[in-house]
């Protein structure tokens, strides 16, 4: 079986939610034939909007007026987009949704939220608290959020949850000027895509806007990993644009049977490690 | 809290003194009097900065002020040095030529910061602030500012209590950059409205809705909260494009009274 993949990296308007709705179903018509689109984090509202976050808030059900619109598109092409999430109890989580069919079939709320350098997300959002892979139409999947993939553990929780379809969504910035053709920042998020793709014998998408805010650049970049950890696609660097990808998930039993991880992975044995040293430390983390 | 303020952020960089201009508004008065109190009398230089527009109110307003604090004082009239660049652009409309003024009248504190061997106190009000209603890198420029976070409807309630000249309390509101200007004739409000609205928005955190039902005209919120959002820049520093791993205002983060 084949996925079509389109990864936008696109550039948003700061907490002005109709443009950057208008501009998902403009890419959403531009990837036609595309069996998923992928928006970047936060790609409904712009990333740094600390005291807008109340102000851009939506939720995903049928009754919002973005996800209405949102929820219509997603009969024809199934669709990832970042989005501010606000509960009965007024938190706002930095949330991603996968729409299919018309249905909300998952959400992921950011569980890592870096605050720390030049990062105060801990400042303006609530927790995500849970890390789950969810069924689509085209095998299991999980989703994670920026910071959320930056730790292992999160990917290691969604294969043991059957995900074989990793889609990681970023708002990165561009820091840490080097020799090579990018900046530090994109070479650890390659880095990490093509680690989890090779370790997990599984297909690593990942998409990150472009533009700036208050003079912070986004590299854009998206790229594609196979099971066997080979890049199968690659965005431009910090250009708007829309990267097509075609899945062989076919690969995935190719690749297990050469390497077989997923077998040989010993989770009792990590669960039971894991108890003794958080016992033993007397450490909650 | 506010004589504090001043005392300790002067002090603690080492200076002991503060120049400020003077207008003979209710705003630099309030914050001569905190300053006289703050420092003494001594340490307050108070520059009055006339443009042949001003109001021939301006400078006997401002002398008050001085009389009754026994602070130290300059007059200097800008007109020779604006007039030559007005002269030289005769196409500018009124917003250019005041922000000439307000910058003339900022290189001039700045200048006498050397000196006087003091740091510049700025007067620019909470209102202002939001709004907006100050010339950047003009009125608005200053070292440290004790009347920032005070609306002006507060900084009448604290000129009141500080016991400045009645004259100066009773006075209507004007930035004075041209003749018969008033800041609420120019800003189409009365500061006692734009301040209780603007305390609902800001201070209590309502939404715009919330503001409407509470008695709002929905044009009047709409208006003001634009302006503040158009404004944003003038409370800001310039954007510095982030390129490195470590940038200055945003990831190297010490305050200014880092050392002290």
């Amino acid at each position: 079986m084949k996925l079509k993949l389109a990864l936008v990296q696109m550039d948003t308007r700061l907490g002005v939610m109709s443009a950057n709705l208008e501009k998902h179903l403009d890419y959403i018509k531009k990837a036609k034939g595309a069996d998923l689109v992928i928006f970047p984090e936060l790609s409904l509202t712009g990333y740094i909007l600390q005291d807008l976050v109340p102000t851009v808030v939506s939720r995903p059900t049928s009754h919002d007026p973005t996800f209405k619109t949102l929820l219509q598109a997603s009969k024809d092409t199934d669709l990832l987009v970042g989005f501010v999430e606000e509960d009965d109890r007024h938190r706002y989580f930095n949330s991603a949704a996968y729409l299919s069919k018309g249905e909300v079939v998952h959400i992921h709320r950011k569980v890592y939220l870096p605050t720390y350098s030049m990062f105060d997300e801990g400042r303006f959002w609530a927790w995500g608290d849970s890390v789950r892979a969810f069924d689509t139409r085209f095998g299991r999947a999980g989703v994670l959020i920026c910071e959320d993939f930056w730790h292992a553990s999160n990917p290691y929780l969604l294969w043991m949850d059957g995900a074989d379809l990793f889609y990681f969504i970023s708002v990165s910035p561009s820091r840490g000027l080097t020799t090579d053709e990018n900046f530090d920042s994109a070479a650890f998020v390659e880095h990490v895509g093509q680690a989890y793709a090779s370790l997990f014998t599984s297909f690593v998408a990942q998409t990150n806007r472009v533009g700036y805010e208050d003079g912070i650049n986004f590299w854009g970049g998206a790229s594609v990993y196979d099971p066997n950890g080979e890049q199968i696609a690659k965005g431009l660097y910090h250009e708007e644009s829309l990267t097509l990808a075609e899945l062989d998930l076919d690969e995935l039993e190719r690749a297990r049977k050469r390497l077989p991880l997923l077998r040989d992975e010993r989770s009792a044995l990590v669960q039971r490690e894991l108890n003794r040293i958080l016992q033993q430390r007397g450490r909650t983390f | 809290m506010l004589t504090g303020f001043i005392r300790s952020e002067v002090t603690r960089v080492a200076f002991k003194r503060v120049v400020l201009g003077l207008s003979g508004g209710i705003d630099s008065a309030v914050a001569c009097y905190l300053a006289a109190e703050a420092l003494g009398p001594e340490n307050v230089l108070a520059l009055r900065l006339p443009y042949k527009t001003s109001s021939p109110d301006s400078l006997p307003h401002a002398q008050l002020v001085i009389d009754a604090l026994g602070i130290q004082s300059k007059t200097i009239d800008i007109t020779p040095m604006v007039d030559p660049y007005l002269d030289a652009n005769p196409d500018m409309d009124k917003i250019r030529r005041g922000n000439v003024m307000a910058r003339e009248r900022m290189i001039i504190w700045y200048d006498h910061s050397v000196a006087f061997n003091a740091l510049v106190l700025g007067t620019s009000n909470k209102t202002e602030l939001l709004l907006g209603y100050t010339t950047h890198y003009g009125d608005n420029a200053s070292a440290i500012n004790p009347n920032g976070d005070l609306y002006k409807t507060q900084l009448r309630q604290l000129a009141k209590a500080l016991g400045v000249p009645q004259v100066i309390q009773d006075k209507n509101p004007s930035a004075d950059l041209w003749a018969g200007q008033t800041t609420e004739g120019e800003l189409g409000f009365t500061y006692e409205e734009v301040d209780s609205l603007l305390y609902l928005l800001v201070d209590r955190r309502y939404n715009p809705e919330q503001c409407v039902t509470s008695g709002f005209k929905r044009d009047f919120v709409d208006t003001v909260l634009e302006r503040v959002r158009r404004n944003q820049f003038k409370r800001m520093t310039p954007l510095v494009a982030k390129v490195s791993n470590r940038t200055v205002g945003y990831d190297f983060l010490y305050l200014r009274d880092w050392g002290t």
